[in-house]
């Protein structure tokens, strides 16, 4: 479990970190979600006690960081930068981790075989591609075994096997009980791996929700409607009290009304129909039209926006 | 965070009540949560040092350096005897030791160098946060950093200033050399390795401050060196005896003495250099460490 509790970071004048307030439980996988340059990482570096925070406190379940004996063991985490020296093998690199906790150095090749990494462990960090340095960072994660976990935008320049791999392990962890706490910029990556979600803009806490809530919340489902008897369609949605908006290239858009209802609208009047289709917005959208209201109006709430304006075009211009 | 959880239908997760706030969890973890069945170790600095071992024999570029200042001591050493030998000289009933002098000085280059590594490098590759995410006590960190090396760096000397020393004794003994005695010889060996480590843990502590190899390197060599050179241009009389001082503290001066043939007849004598640079590589040390526990990683 980790705790936040108005944890603020300033650079001098610049706010990076603005009165975080929010718990990541054992058990689920917690979402971090946000745009680049939200305060993620700076976030994650105060919890493992890297950036002392300007204000507020955050502890390791219940205790801080730097209290930790074994930090090992409680916490294990993959950073942004590599943080591997490019001349040491990848054994020796997890070696050495493992020296500083009091890890048996069995361990090492086991987390080694796990991430996949046996073939090359005697092989230097610095011809190690992309992925194969973030698989390095996840064995050193996996390690102490710990009970938390902690990924820094993990499948950045992994290919679509390794995000596959990524996604499975994060949810096996999360099911033997552990605290799984991983950030990301792409709404559509957290959609399939988060249970739930804390997102965050400019700093400040934007929504903390569970993921089926969020999604919900978020997901704007429409009927895409388009007849060559357009007047004809509408007349007959307007008679039976339905509200259809203009869509892009002639189509219309019904709000709450099943596609069913619609067809047999149109065959009672004998409208041809060319295409009637159900329609989810995308829950990226949903993201990035919640993360551009931070910046524009200051919001503090996850609350969704009225729906006529959740749609317009307010992200776009900023 | 005040709004009700929902059911999470596509999740296994146990429903949790809404966290407490500001109450610090029970040492024993009140809900279920993960336990590994690896032992729990409470780590201590015996840790720190095994893992710091571990990294510096680890990397290449320390064998090079340690190869390049071997090398360099060994082989300046050897020449300067087989060279003093060949010119079947008479040296008067002066100690032989004293021609160790210029190798160990090109040397103390490297332990520079190599001390500097040792803790600006992880600010480069950006592993400085994989050490203090392992190792949260930052004072800890550096203190294994600076053992270990100060260790690897005096046995290192140590092996390199004795096997030139004897070199020297066997080569110029048939040319009046005095037999070295046995002060003589601990200054020349010991005393000088100490020394040399020293300087190279007050390379390491720079190294710490600056976070940047090749400035910390920068200004360690300038301050072996600037010193000499800068005397060298005061002619003004004015500056004399800024001068003279400046010669007499001089590190490569400080590293003569103890071959006792020093450049100047008053200043630092005896064991005298090693305890100021004791003192000067505990300040930085200290330095290092007040800034270590201020600073972001």
């Amino acid at each position: 479990m980790i705790e936040l509790e108005g944890l603020t970071k300033r650079y001098g004048e610049k706010v990076a970190v603005d009165n975080l307030t929010f718990t990541v439980r054992p058990g689920i996988v917690t979402g971090f979600l946000g745009p680049n340059g939200a305060g993620k990482s700076t976030t994650m570096r105060m919890i493992l006690g890297l950036d002392h925070p300007t204000a507020g406190d955050v502890r390791i379940d219940g205790t801080h960081y730097d209290r930790l004996q074994d930090p090992l063991t409680y916490i294990g985490a993959l950073l942004e930068a590599k943080g591997v020296h490019p001349g040491r093998s990848a054994y020796n690199h997890l070696l050495w981790l493992a020296q500083s906790n009091g890890i048996p150095e069995r361990r090492v090749r086991e987390v080694l075989d796990r991430v996949g990494l046996t073939a090359v462990a005697r092989k230097k960090a610095k011809g190690f591609s992309l992925g194969m340095g973030q698989r390095l960072g996840i064995a050193a994660a996996l390690l102490g075994d710990p009970r938390i976990l902690m990924f820094d935008e993990p499948v950045n320049g992994l290919d679509p096997e390794g995000i596959h791999w990524i996604r499975t392990l994060m949810k096996s962890l999360a099911e033997q009980g552990r605290t799984v706490f991983v950030s990301s910029h792409l709404m559509s990556e957290m959609a399939l791996t988060a249970d739930h979600l804390v997102v965050i803009g400019q700093g400040r806490l934007l929504a903390d929700t569970s993921m089926a809530e969020f999604i919900e919340r978020n997901s704007r489902s429409y009927v895409r409607v388009r007849s060559p008897q357009r007047e004809a369609l509408l007349d007959a949605l307007h008679r039976a009290g339905v509200t259809a908006v203009d869509g892009a290239d002639g189509t219309l858009e019904v709000d709450g009304t099943p596609a069913e209802k619609i067809g047999e609208l149109a065959a009672r009047d004998g409208v041809v129909l060319h295409e009637l289709s159900p329609q989810q917005a995308s829950l990226e959208e949903a993201f990035m039209q919640l993360t551009a209201e931070s910046v524009e109006y200051h919001a503090h709430t996850g609350a969704p926006l009225p729906p006529q304006q959740q749609w317009g075009e307010s992200w776009r211009k900023g | 965070m005040s709004t009700p959880q929902p059911p999470m239908p596509h999740s296994a997760a146990p429903e949790w009540p809404a966290a407490p706030g500001a109450a610090p969890s029970a040492p024993g973890p009140a809900y279920p949560t993960y336990t590994s069945p690896i032992p729990v170790v409470r780590t201590h600095l015996g840790h720190a040092l095994a893992s710091e071992w571990t990294k510096i024999k680890s990397v290449r570029s320390t064998l090079w350096t340690l190869g390049v200042f071997f090398a360099l001591v060994v082989g300046i050493g050897l020449l300067t005897g087989l060279v003093v030998a060949g010119s079947d000289p008479d040296l008067g009933g002066e100690s032989p030791l004293s021609l160790g002098f210029f190798g160990l000085l090109l040397g103390s280059m490297c332990l520079i160098t190599l001390g500097v590594l040792t803790t600006a490098s992880e600010y480069g590759t950006g592993m400085i946060r994989t050490t203090m995410v392992a190792c949260p006590s930052r004072g800890r960190v550096l203190a294994a950093k600076a053992l270990v090396f100060f260790l690897v760096a005096f046995v290192v000397t140590l092996v390199c200033a004795s096997v030139v020393g004897l070199l020297h004794v066997s080569l110029l003994e048939e040319h009046n050399a005095a037999d070295p005695n046995a002060e003589e010889w601990l200054k020349g060996t010991v005393g000088v390795s100490l020394y040399l480590a020293l300087l190279g843990t007050l390379s390491l502590a720079v190294g710490s401050i600056v976070r940047h190899s090749a400035g910390a390197i920068t200004i360690m060599i300038a301050a072996v060196l600037a010193p000499l050179v800068i005397a060298l241009f005061m002619f003004s009389p004015s500056l004399e005896d800024v001068q003279q001082a400046l010669f007499e503290y001089s590190i490569p001066n400080q590293m003569s003495i103890f071959y006792a043939n020093s450049l100047s007849e008053s200043g630092p004598s005896g064991w005298d250099p090693l305890w100021i640079m004791l003192v000067v590589t505990g300040a930085a040390l200290a330095g290092a460490f007040t800034l270590l526990r201020k600073r972001d990683v």
